[in-house]
């Protein structure tokens, strides 16, 4: 219990920063290389994503997704999540992280 | 997975019908019955579907406890878009050769990738194979 607390207090940055992208188009890249297109629905402290709308962008060579319209993927399996420049103040987010950095510090 | 709103949460999908992609690549189609904060999941009426190509098999497995680090990711199988349309249902058997067949090409093309990377002193660790963080 303790341990799960302290994923909670640490990693709040990027947590935060998908939250302000909920309802945008995303590309969430996986490990095991199948790229899904969707809608982010919700994400919570351990990165889970929740898609809607989703569709797969590479070639279907993964023909079992073609029924699943939502969909939760763990954070652990994620790769990369692709998202477009302009949805994103880069600025911002290199500040944020700054004064991140410097509280882990103290 | 917690109870403030907002958040990803597994509580509204449960006793729906799901699909789980599986870390070892096989997937699992059943009801979610139950879920916790590690996304460990009880499946209900579960059936193992195996595709390869356009074809696919499925084997009926009954109630399955899938651990949280194996999952990739879960799936609602919306029953109103049909799959039939590019997909052919195939008998157990047959399905189960045709996976055999598909590994065993894959394998022999693995040893060969494996076998020149070998001769220019290179080698790649298996993705599945990596700890989590």
């Amino acid at each position: 219990m303790l341990m799960l607390m302290c994923v909670c207090v640490r990693l709040q940055l990027f947590y935060s920063f998908f939250k302000s992208l909920v309802g945008k188009d995303v590309v969430v890249e996986l490990k095991n290389d199948l790229s899904i297109c969707g809608t982010l629905h919700s994400v919570d402290q351990y990165l889970n994503i929740k898609l809607t709308d989703i569709s797969v962008t590479d070639p279907e060579k993964y023909p079992h997704m073609l029924s699943v319209k939502n969909c939760f993927i763990r954070g652990s399996v994620v790769r990369y999540v692709q998202l477009p420049a302009d949805e994103v103040d880069t600025q911002l987010l290199q500040d944020a992280a700054r004064k991140e950095a410097m509280q882990q510090k103290q | 997975m917690n109870y403030v709103p907002g958040t990803a949460s597994l509580i509204d999908d449960i006793d729906k019908k799901h699909l789980v992609l599986l870390r070892d690549g096989r997937t699992l189609i059943g009801f979610l019955r139950s879920i916790d904060q590690f996304a460990n999941l009880v499946f209900h009426q579960t059936v193992e579907r195996i595709h390869v190509g356009k074809k696919f098999g499925d084997i009926p497995r009954g109630i399955f406890i899938v651990r949280g680090e194996n999952v990739v990711l879960l799936g609602e199988i919306d029953v109103e878009k049909p799959c039939d349309a590019v997909l052919q249902q195939v008998s157990i058997e047959e399905i189960l050769e045709e996976q055999r067949l598909q590994q065993q090409t894959k394998q022999e093309t693995e040893k060969v990738k494996l076998q020149v990377l070998k001769d220019r002193g290179l080698s790649i660790p298996k993705a599945d194979n990596l700890d989590e963080y």
